[in-house]
């Protein structure tokens, strides 16, 4: 049963603006021209193959439903072998016959009562389960759904990345009936080798059959891609092919299908690997670190987009506004965002998390679930970041609208008589669309790296809610043990790292396209 | 000028009740005084008796915005926003909520927050711009192009980063310099090494890149041509006339941000545990102190709006072109 976050519904909306705003953008030669520019550079179409795949991964993230609890109760993860093989062999059943006929449901109810005392988790009762498809309370995404097997393998504590034991010693009891204390497997991460030592050869093969496997994805995506060049630039294959393999394309397309192969190989190695160690390791509750980086993009996202969106109409309509009307309006909103921008602005986030936190412990009945507790703290960083950072793209407009409110054109569509709104809409809109365009991409990183921050003070997202400050957070404290732990914050410093450079760069590139100044310059 | 400078020192004081306004309708439009008064007493079964007396002495025993018992001009002075408000724009912070003096507080902790503000931005700014020089100096080699793409992974890291790692490398591995705290006199020259350094290397990337563009600017100028037709070396051309242009806006900029120095660097601070202004509003945020948090609040909007001030008062000092209106 799909659920609809409110973050889930704003980045829909997002994705609707950002394709309006497109189609917008292709009939627009004063846009579409820098944005072809954009396409033109390598490092502009590097950065957004990376994007794309976070962006990818995120979206993925947002689609959340309940999940069907099938009839007969699902394996819990913490089943010991044999109950967990009879619940599978019962659900096999339950699946070959989806609706449960009265006599499968005896049959089926006492397997549910033998389970029944590990699945306290589940609240679904027998009867109700036979009689209707029922929903577990749980939400996840389709990005959970995906990554399954990573979620649920989940082992006792720390484990190092690709460990086939864990971290800290425990008492091991033998065959033999005696304790020694020593280093127990894991059980999971490497369990399908006898021999531990024969670790690196299998994650040699388990890697190159990932690469190969990415190869046939990517050259699949290849063959495909210029095919479809060639068809419309009416060239052959060969032709178009090699005139990439040179270089010769006016767009980067032979770094894009670098930037590509790279990006799919890396994916399908992780994934293969990923399907029997933890190639990140796993965290003091034993979750996969790797997992957890991948869940991080979307709070990444999330606020580096959706914190733009929240705030841009404001920022638009008044800076706008006080720049072309002038006179009390301007003093009015200039009056506002000075003050805005006269409070330090890691107070002011302070200041309203806290007071929301005060708010969910005073109204705990109101939120179904601690998903939903945290997509509304999540919602409500985004506004308070908006709050605190739409001042300067509001100063900006204002003052870039000052000066056409005198231009030529516009002075002519005033004494034609033309409303404000109209002009507004149709002259001074469309003239201060790049400044908005470059701000934009210019916060984006900004934001991605403050929410760690913030996260880090205990100000940013939910505790409970997977993202890169809470990793940093959590893993910081690690760093005192000896030998150290270090994987966790190696994680998410590569995933944030990657996509932050990737958004500088893209940002770079963009600014360079939009602002007439540079260009002149060059 | 002095007439200027007067008219927007009054400009100042709506916006300073603005701030004070939005800090306050913050903590009270969910935390009632009674909330706080619960909070400080630190205990869940507190009688009704003893949160009055607590509100009575901290002055929170009035009604917030608006005096309804009281008619005419005191029903808005008899309230608490305004008798805590008023105090604030003469700087006497008086009590926070446990009963520590924070003006004393402040002037006390002033002092270890400029301690390592203002290394980090001398060491910063001479370190950024005599980078900066150097990229401009070799533009359009390789070293421009290495030295860009390294200054955007600078800026690609998060501070968190930095500080772990400062931490980590210098702090423990090597043991240079202790991990965190802090002494009075020379003592903390120690304690001050490593929040120093990590606080440079974190800015260095945005701030060279910035100082780059502004010497790329003034490197395409009409004057910088006239150097170089006249004869003189590129060494020259760079230090005698675009350095000494270039420095307008860089200067202008650090201007800005001088008064903020006061309050620290929350997350370093807190980072470090250096007792400086920026960990005492992190603790008076953790504590929900609300009468620190407004008294930080405004002393901050303060020194923002005097920034500003300043900004414009020494744009007309390195640029005669400009005059104040």
């Amino acid at each position: 049963m799909p659920v609809i976050l409110i973050t889930d519904a704003l980045i829909f909306v997002l994705i609707a603006v950002g394709i309006g705003f497109g189609l917008y953008a292709a009939r627009h030669e004063h846009l579409r021209g820098p944005w072809r520019q954009v396409g033109r550079s390598p490092v502009g179409v590097a950065a957004l193959v990376v994007i794309v795949f976070y962006v990818g991964v995120g979206l993925l993230d947002s689609l959340h439903f309940h999940p069907l609890i099938e009839p007969v109760a699902p394996a819990a993860p913490a089943a010991s072998s044999a109950q967990a093989d009879q619940s599978a062999d019962e659900k096999t059943d339950a699946v070959a016959q989806p609706v449960a006929a009265t006599s499968t449901s005896d049959q089926a109810m006492s397997g549910q009562d033998a389970t029944a005392d590990e699945q306290d988790s589940f609240a679904a009762t027998p009867a109700s389960v036979l009689a209707e498809p029922t929903y577990s309370t749980q939400i996840i995404s389709v990005l959970d759904l995906w990554l399954s097997g990573l979620r649920e393998r989940q082992e006792k504590t720390f484990s190092a990345p690709f460990a086939t034991q864990l971290f800290v010693k425990e008492a091991i009891e033998q065959p033999d009936g005696s304790v020694i204390r020593g280093y127990p497997r894991l059980e999971h991460g490497g369990a399908h080798l006898d021999d531990p030592s024969q670790r690196g050869v299998d994650i040699l093969l388990r890697g190159l059959f990932g690469l190969v496997k990415g190869l046939i994805a990517w050259t699949a995506l290849m063959v495909t891609l210029i095919a479809v060049l060639a068809w419309r630039g009416r060239q052959s294959f060969n032709d178009r092919a090699s005139a990439i393999w040179r270089g010769e394309t006016e767009t980067p397309w032979r770094v894009a299908l670098s930037a590509l192969a790279l990006m799919l190989v890396l994916s399908f190695v992780a994934a293969e690997l990923a399907a029997s160690y933890h190639i990140l390791g796993t965290d003091k509750v034993g979750e996969d670190v790797f997992y957890q980086s991948l869940k991080s993009i979307r709070t990444g996202l999330v606020i580096g987009t959706l914190t733009t969106l929240v705030m841009l109409p404001a920022a638009v309509i008044l800076g706008i506004m006080a720049g072309y009307f002038g006179g009390r309006t301007d003093d009015v909103i200039q009056y506002l965002y000075t003050t805005l921008s006269s409070i330090p602005g890691v107070l002011l986030i302070a200041a309203a998390i806290l007071m929301l936190q005060v708010y969910m412990t005073n109204n705990a009945e109101q939120f179904q679930s601690l998903v939903e507790r945290a997509d509304l703290r999540l919602l409500f960083l985004c506004i308070i970041l908006g709050v605190t950072s739409w001042t300067g793209l509001c100063r900006l407009l204002r003052g870039e609208s000052l000066k056409l409110r005198e231009a030529d054109y516009v002075q002519a569509a005033r004494s034609l008589g033309v409303r404000s709104s109209t002009v507004i809409g149709r002259h001074i809109l469309p003239n201060v669309l790049h400044i908005v365009m470059i701000t934009v991409v210019l916060d984006f990183s900004g934001l991605v790296l403050a929410e760690a921050v913030l996260s880090y003070v205990n100000i940013g997202v939910d505790p409970t809610m997977n993202s890169w400050g809470n990793m940093i957070n959590s893993a910081r404290l690690e760093l005192a043990r000896d030998p150290v732990v270090w994987w966790s914050l190696a994680a998410a410093f590569v995933f944030m790292f990657t996509l932050v450079l990737a958004a500088n760069l893209l940002a770079d590139v963009v600014r360079d396209a939009f602002d007439p100044r540079l260009r002149s310059a060059s | 000028m002095s007439a200027y400078i007067l008219r927007r020192l009054l400009y100042a004081l709506p916006i300073l009740v603005g701030v004070n306004l939005i800090t306050f309708l913050l903590f009270f439009v969910v935390n009632s005084p009674d909330d706080m008064a619960r909070m400080q007493l630190g205990d869940k079964r507190v009688t009704q008796e003893a949160i009055d007396t607590w509100k009575g002495e901290h002055g929170y025993d009035k009604p917030l915005l608006y005096n309804a018992e009281v008619g005419g001009l005191p029903s808005l002075t008899d309230t608490i926003f305004f008798e805590k408000s008023l105090k604030l724009f003469a700087f006497n912070f008086g009590q926070s909520d446990s009963g520590r003096d924070i003006g004393y507080d402040i002037r006390q902790r002033m002092w270890p927050s400029l301690a390592i503000a203002i290394p980090t931005l001398l060491v910063g700014l001479a370190i950024s711009i005599s980078y900066a020089l150097m990229i401009v100096f070799f533009r359009a080699t390789y070293i421009d192009f290495g030295s860009v793409v390294l200054l955007v992974a600078m800026m690609s890291i998060s501070g968190l980063f930095y500080i772990i790692g400062g931490q980590f490398l210098i702090g423990k591995l090597f043991h240079l310099v202790p991990i965190s705290g802090y002494d009075h006199g020379l003592e903390a020259l120690k304690f001050l090494i490593l929040p120093v350094v990590v606080g440079v290397v974190a800015g260095i990337g945005s701030s060279t890149r910035l100082y780059r563009t502004f010497f790329l600017e003034e490197i395409n100028r009409d004057y910088v041509r006239t150097a170089r037709a006249k004869g003189l070396r590129e060494r020259a051309v760079l230090f005698r006339h675009v350095l000494r242009n270039a420095l307008i806006p860089i200067l202008t900029g650090v201007v800005a941000v001088l008064p903020l120095l006061f309050m620290g660097a929350l997350i370093i601070e807190s980072f470090f545990g250096v007792p400086g202004l920026g960990s005492y509003t992190i603790d008076a945020i953790n504590r929900q102190d609300f009468s620190i948090v407004r008294a930080m609040v405004f002393l901050g909007s303060v020194l923002y709006i005097i920034g500003l001030i300043m900004t414009d008062i020494s744009y007309t000092l390195v640029d005669p072109r400009v005059r104040l209106s």
